[in-house]
């Protein structure tokens, strides 16, 4: 067969084999979830490890996503003296779409490249194969509270990017629109129904357990040394953000 | 079985060809295959290795050792053949049957392969925490106790990163054996330890078959220990069993492919290209 199109076959094949045993690990994962009272305290460190470690990096972004919106609309809005919807804009914007996107991206970035990294090392020195051999479920020991973890902490860590990002926004509507505080407060709080704060936040639970399973199916299927850790890591990186996005799009989609 | 005493007048004749298991086999390799990346690694492996005797596999590097035993543990599976455990059939039986099997091997891996993020301690302790309901105390008492069998009485606290490699091949064994398993595997057991420390290895291999009575498989190519440690020895090249028979009966082969391996020489039949 002609080269390329070989090289192409090899690379769509393995591609279909990664996604199938990306689903088949959620889906194992989802069933030991019975045994979580075993593993409560493994989930409640990975929990506080996911929080802290990424309470600077989610702070930042969602506060200058807040401003860049409320800066970028009100400048359209100022031309049609519209700019007391900026509250309207600005609190539905982050609850539906960037907090739950920016702060999962964030969460790729940090927690899932490190479980990737973390549990590829495990695998290329035979960590992983030791927990086989004592008859531990790997899925069980290692995935179970890191999915469950990454999870929660995205719903959490949404609820925080939206309260940080819509106080960037109203700071900057006050300095550069001269928005009253209270007209901005009361339009966020008149355009917000109970479906965009739950909408959002369940596309945040959905982003977060992408971002798990795909980190841990990477490196669980490391190979080949630090350079296989490597490529788990950013493979891990790449395919939630491209996963987020797609899946943000089919969530908008269904929920509104 | 002592080490100095003669293996079963059978169990020593060339295996090259199938034979019929031993009823007293603690493992069974029966036609072994296995293929890797397009290339056979396993190509008809038989063998038997008794209760209670101690087994060296050895052969040069790519030669298939550290995958047999991998089949024998369950984590990699023949592409035709069958692996018996105490005469149960791990290869193609339930995941019942290997969970069994595998409450009987305590394994030791070539990097000793503990969890970076337990200390000592745990490491030894993960198998009692994860499968037996036993208390506190009960697993500290166990802990402390094959701690002390391997030399490690005081590296309870200490993480794996803070200690040699030598000492983490004993965690390894004490983490093993902490379920006081019918079967021990080595892979590797002396590489990249100082002559020392490799024979305060062998020592620690020859006192478990003493003081707990378990079979074991080792796969090395350091002759010293295959020698030192082993009532038979099978030597594997190029995925296939050439030889199997006792330390003396090694030592005294005439045969162009033994005398390489062990001597170590550079030119013979193992390197001879397309050999």
């Amino acid at each position: 067969m002609f080269a390329p199109l070989q090289k192409a076959q090899h690379h769509f094949e393995n591609a279909c084999a990664g996604a199938g045993y990306t689903l088949d690990l959620l889906l194992r994962a989802a069933g030991k979830l019975v045994f979580l009272g075993r593993k409560r305290r493994e989930a409640l460190d990975q929990l506080s490890l996911c929080m802290l470690g990424s309470l600077s990096v989610v702070f930042i972004t969602s506060l200058f996503t807040g401003m860049i919106v409320s800066l970028q609309t009100g400048q359209v809005l100022r031309d049609f003296g519209q700019e007391n919807s900026l509250g309207y804009i600005v609190t539905l914007g982050m609850c539906r779409e960037m907090g739950p996107v920016f702060t999962c991206l964030a969460l790729a970035g940090l927690v899932g490249s490190t479980y990737a990294a973390e549990i590829g090392t495990m695998k290329v020195s035979e960590e992983v194969d030791a927990l086989e051999v004592m008859s531990i479920d790997p899925v069980y020991y290692l995935v179970m509270p890191r999915l469950l973890a990454l999870g929660i902490a995205a719903v959490a860590l949404t609820i925080y990017a939206n309260v940080i990002g819509t106080v960037g926004g109203a700071l900057v509507a006050r300095a550069n629109f001269d928005v009253d505080l209270t007209i901005f407060i009361k339009n966020g709080r008149d355009a917000l129904k109970l479906k965009d704060v739950y909408g959002g936040l369940l596309k945040s639970f959905i982003f977060g357990m992408t971002i798990g399973t795909v980190a841990c199916a990477q490196g669980l299927r490391a190979e080949g040394g630090p350079a296989g850790v490597g490529r788990a890591t950013l493979h891990s990186v790449v395919i939630s953000f491209m996963l987020i996005l797609v899946f943000d799009y089919l969530l908008t989609w269904i929920i509104w | 079985m002592n080490r100095t005493d003669p293996p079963p007048p059978e169990a020593s004749e060339a295996p090259i060809s199938y034979r019929p298991m031993l009823s007293e086999a603690a493992i069974e390799l029966c036609d072994l295959t296995k293929d890797l990346g397009g290339r056979p690694v396993l190509d008809g492996v038989n063998l038997a290795i008794l209760k209670g005797e101690t087994m060296s596999v050895i052969g040069g590097s790519g030669a298939g050792k550290s995958v047999t035993l991998k089949h024998i543990v369950g984590l990699m599976k023949p592409d035709r053949g069958v692996v018996k455990v105490n005469g149960t059939d791990i290869s193609g039986g339930t995941p019942g049957a290997l969970q069994e099997a595998r409450r009987k091997i305590g394994f030791c891996f070539q990097g000793s392969a503990l969890l970076n993020s337990l200390s000592v301690f745990e490491n030894v302790a993960l198998p009692l925490r994860e499968h037996e309901t036993v208390d506190d105390r009960e697993i500290r008492r166990r802990v402390e106790e094959k701690l002390a069998l391997v030399g490690l009485a005081d590296a309870g606290q200490k993480l794996p990163a803070e200690i040699s490699g030598g000492m983490k091949k004993r965690v390894g064994l004490a983490r093993a054996i902490i379920r006081n398993p019918e079967i021990i595997l080595y892979d590797e057991p002396t590489a990249g330890l100082d002559p020392v420390m490799g024979t305060a290895i062998n020592d620690l291999i020859l006192d478990m078959q003493k003081k707990l009575g378990v079979t074991s498989v080792l796969v090395t190519h350091d002759m010293t220990s295959a020698f030192r440690v082993s009532n038979r020895i099978a030597m594997l090249v190029k995925g296939r069993i050439v030889k199997l028979g006792t330390p003396e009966e090694f030592r005294a082969s005439t045969d162009p492919l033994v005398q390489q391996f062990i001597f170590g020489e550079s030119e013979g039949p193992l390197t001879r290209p397309g050999a």
